[in-house]
């Protein structure tokens, strides 16, 4: 018996949750990389502004790490609470890696807690950076594990399903699914290109708003480096990501990239709207481009949505979502680029007010892109909640209270965040970086 | 009961609940007292111990409950099935509960700002979220899931008429309260802070009481809710008894203030017999009379998966926890506030 009223709430509960979560789960996993990059930076050029931005971003992350803990408890019980036939099935078979998840954001935890409460305590830093350590592979590890889990929705391996009866269960096999290799370096890689954008954004608007500091300067330059580096090879993995589609979710990639006649040669679609009657306006069409990003080579056939039964297709407007995270994306290498060019060679175009604007928009971008990316994710395995074995609808729940529940958490959710943000900025603001450095250097450096 | 896998499943997973409700209630206690401390004015007393207490740990608390229900899950995966339909609306207000009580504790501690009505809340918070967890207690006694047109359904009239749901109810708040004030008093002790040491001495033996005579109680009410699981709890009286000794042991001690360490380690003992005579009377039932462990166990290559994880786990984490314990809990100089600690 399905529960169609239910269906519908479970779904929007848990893509409010998702979208609110994935927010600070980005930044958790991402910023201990950066504070880790910067107190390492700060002992080996001996150099105090990058010790400070360690401490700072350290200070900010710990608001972030507390919203994205009370919302991953949120998810990881709602799995339960709105899927449970899901859960009951899933958890036969990929219950393994939600269950070490947990270990490492254990161990991130106990480690953040020290770290945090142990400046100043060791007379050697470079015993206080070892700490970190942990932190950013319980951060790195946790999201390995749970996109791993996701990684086996879209593509369920490691049972057998005799007469609907799971056997011959293997979780390793489960784990290391087709999807896990360019879902996870995905994942993982646009977290830190993210999280080094946030913060240059951040360090771009405190260079507009008055402070020529140049810690913000050195924060700046620090944080673009990184995001250079790691939106190349979220472009990288992007483009893997696309032939690991063709091969094992063609679905999802035709209907990400509005290709429906199966073809040879194939053009890639970007941009552009659909109207009612399914006509394509104002698209860029670039030939081969799509049989090249689904198996490398220009005159490839690749699968169109003429091949797939109408109830097994996506929703088409996944293709504005593919836009958004791709645009973003190459906006984002164009911005870096251009600015650690200029840095080198001494533009001044690069440190104009319009460019640190520019800059400072980076930040909500990459969220956005973040954003449009687990939304295509997500919607483009539609209608499987498990593809090909069980239907989303089939994995909800039967409970009446859904709609309810809903709004109970919209209103968490609404407190969480904007309780963050007044918090954060609140923060900052009281406690400005030359205030600081005028406090630390009035004390004895033990 | 011979040692298989699904035993061994529900021991680790029973632990981990037992550890959840240890560090859990001292902290809802914890938060309860220093709201009680700042509207009866007693602020100056109470605040600095238990803020030097919580702040390392809390983050740690949450990941026992974490623990448990993905490792429920992952054992028992029909459990996701019985008890994730049916629990939806308590479990769902326990985790909005949870998640105003940690990302406030973050914002006000490393936000710096206090403000009364926050203090209430995180207090409030406390007392509540006991009471909604402890319903899942209720409803594995069975009686109040039915099942309508193949799906398990809540009956909430049922529960919420039942004096067992009551009882559990004032049960689960006296526990929490007492086990965090003979907690807080051992801890305050070790402070050297007396007048800290000696009002939360008061609270413990104050809720004392109440948790004993409800918990005597709940026992008495399962006679006529559950006559099967009251014969088991009478098979493993001498569990029960064994709890009732510590507990005089522990009110003892507090009494002629003395030991408050090891009041603190028989209070341990006290609640482990009681929680573990409990959930072996409970085997081998999951949800009265719905589900067991043995019909709703994962399959073998599942449970040696995660058993050797858990394993694997165990050998990372035990010398982390040793390490926090060390630095915060059984150091001298910040147990007292000696040393600096800017953050």
């Amino acid at each position: 018996m399905i529960n169609e009223e239910a269906v519908y709430y479970s779904r929007i509960l848990t893509e409010t949750t998702l979208s609110f979560h994935i927010i600070y789960a980005t930044l958790g996993v991402g910023v201990p990389l950066m504070i880790m990059i910067a107190h390492w930076v700060g002992i080996k050029k001996n150099d105090e502004h990058y010790i400070l931005l360690a401490r700072r971003w350290t200070r900010g992350f710990i608001i972030t790490v507390a919203v994205g803990v009370v919302t991953g408890t949120a998810i990881g019980l709602q799995l339960s609470l709105l899927w449970p036939n899901f859960m009951e099935l899933a958890g036969n078979v990929i219950a393994l890696p939600l269950f070490m998840e947990t270990f490492a954001f254990f161990f991130e935890a106990i480690f953040l807690g020290i770290y945090l409460y142990t400046w100043d305590r060791f007379e050697n830093q470079r015993k206080h950076l070892l700490l970190l350590i942990p932190v950013a592979i319980g951060a790195s590890f946790s999201a390995v594990f749970i996109t791993i889990v996701n990684a086996f929705m879209n593509a369920p391996q490691g049972f057998d399903l005799i007469n609907g009866e799971l056997a011959n269960v293997n979780p390793i096999m489960a784990m290391f699914n087709p999807a896990m290799p360019t879902k996870v370096s995905h994942v993982v890689g646009t977290a830190f290109m993210t999280s080094a954008f946030v913060l240059a954004s951040i360090a771009a608007f405190r260079l507009l708003r008055g402070s020529n500091h140049i810690y913000h300067k050195k924060a700046l330059l620090l944080t673009m480096k990184i995001g250079l580096i790691f939106s190349l090879t979220s472009l990288i993995v992007g483009d893997l990501s696309g032939k690991y589609l063709a091969e094992y979710q063609p679905e999802k990639l035709a209907a990400a990239e509005w290709h429906f006649e199966t073809s040879e040669s194939a053009e890639l679609i970007l941009l552009g709207f659909m109207n009612e009657d399914e006509e394509i306006k104002y698209a860029i069409k670039i030939p081969y481009a799509l049989s090249i990003l689904a198996h490398g080579s220009p005159t490839a056939e690749v699968i169109g949505l003429d091949q797939f039964a109408e109830e097994d297709i996506p929703p088409l407007y996944i293709h504005y979502l593919f836009n958004i995270m791709v645009v973003i994306g190459m906006m984002m290498i164009g911005v870096s680029l251009l600015f650690l060019i200029g840095k080198a060679k001494g533009w001044s175009i690069v440190e104009s007010k319009p460019y640190r604007w520019l800059i400072v928009l980076g930040g909500p971008l990459a969220i956005i892109a973040i954003e449009a990316g687990w939304w295509l994710a997500e919607v483009g395995r539609q209608p499987w909640i498990l593809r090909g074995i069980m239907r989303t609808a089939e994995g909800a729940t039967t409970s009446n209270h859904v709609n309810l529940m809903l709004l109970l958490f919209c209103g968490l959710y609404l407190i969480l965040g904007v309780g963050s943000v007044v918090v954060l900025v609140r923060m900052f603001r009281m406690n400005p970086v030359e205030r600081e450095l005028m406090d630390r250097k009035g004390e004895v450096h033990r | 009961m011979n040692l298989n896998l699904e035993i061994i499943g529900i021991i680790v997973l029973w632990t981990f609940l037992f550890g959840y409700i240890i560090v859990a209630s001292i902290d809802f206690g914890a938060g309860f007292f220093n709201a009680y401390g700042i509207f009866t004015n007693k602020q100056h007393i109470l605040t600095k111990i238990i803020q030097r207490y919580l702040s390392p740990v809390w983050e740690v608390t949450n990941v026992f409950l974490v623990f448990f229900f993905v490792g429920i899950v992952g054992f028992f995966p029909k459990t996701a099935y019985y008890y994730g339909t049916t629990l939806l609306v308590p479990v769902s207000i326990a985790v909005i509960l949870l998640g105003i009580r940690g990302s406030y504790y973050a914002f006000e501690t490393y936000g710096a700002r206090s403000h009364k009505g926050y203090a209430f809340m995180y207090g409030l918070s406390g007392l509540l979220l006991p009471a909604a967890l402890s319903i899942v207690l209720t409803i594995s006694e069975g009686g109040f899931i039915f099942i309508e047109n193949g799906n398990p359904v809540l009956d909430y009239m049922a529960l919420f008429m039942s004096p067992l749901t009551w009882s559990i109810v004032v049960l689960s708040l006296s526990a929490v309260l007492y086990i965090s004030a003979v907690f807080l008093t051992w801890y305050a002790d070790k402070a050297n802070d007396t007048p800290a040491t000696e009002l939360l001495r008061r609270y413990a033996l104050i809720w004392a009481l109440p948790t004993i005579i409800t918990a005597g109680g709940i026992i008495y009410e399962l006679r006529f809710h559950n006559a099967d699981h009251y014969e088991e709890i009478l098979s493993f009286w001498w569990m029960f008894l064994i709890s009732a000794l510590l507990f005089i042991g522990t009110v003892w001690l507090l009494w002629r203030r003395k030991n408050y360490g090891i009041a603190f380690s028989l209070l341990i003992g006290q609640f482990a017999f009681a929680f573990y005579g409990y959930g072996i009377s409970h085997y081998p039932y999951l949800l009265y009379p719905h589900l067991t462990i043995y019909d709703s166990f994962t399959n073998e290559a599942m449970a040696l998966a995660l058993i050797i994880a858990f394993i694997a786990g165990l050998a990372l984490l035990i010398p982390s926890l040793y390490l926090l314990l060390k630095l915060f809990l059984f150091n001298k100089d910040y147990v007292r506030g000696n040393s600096e600690h800017k953050h």
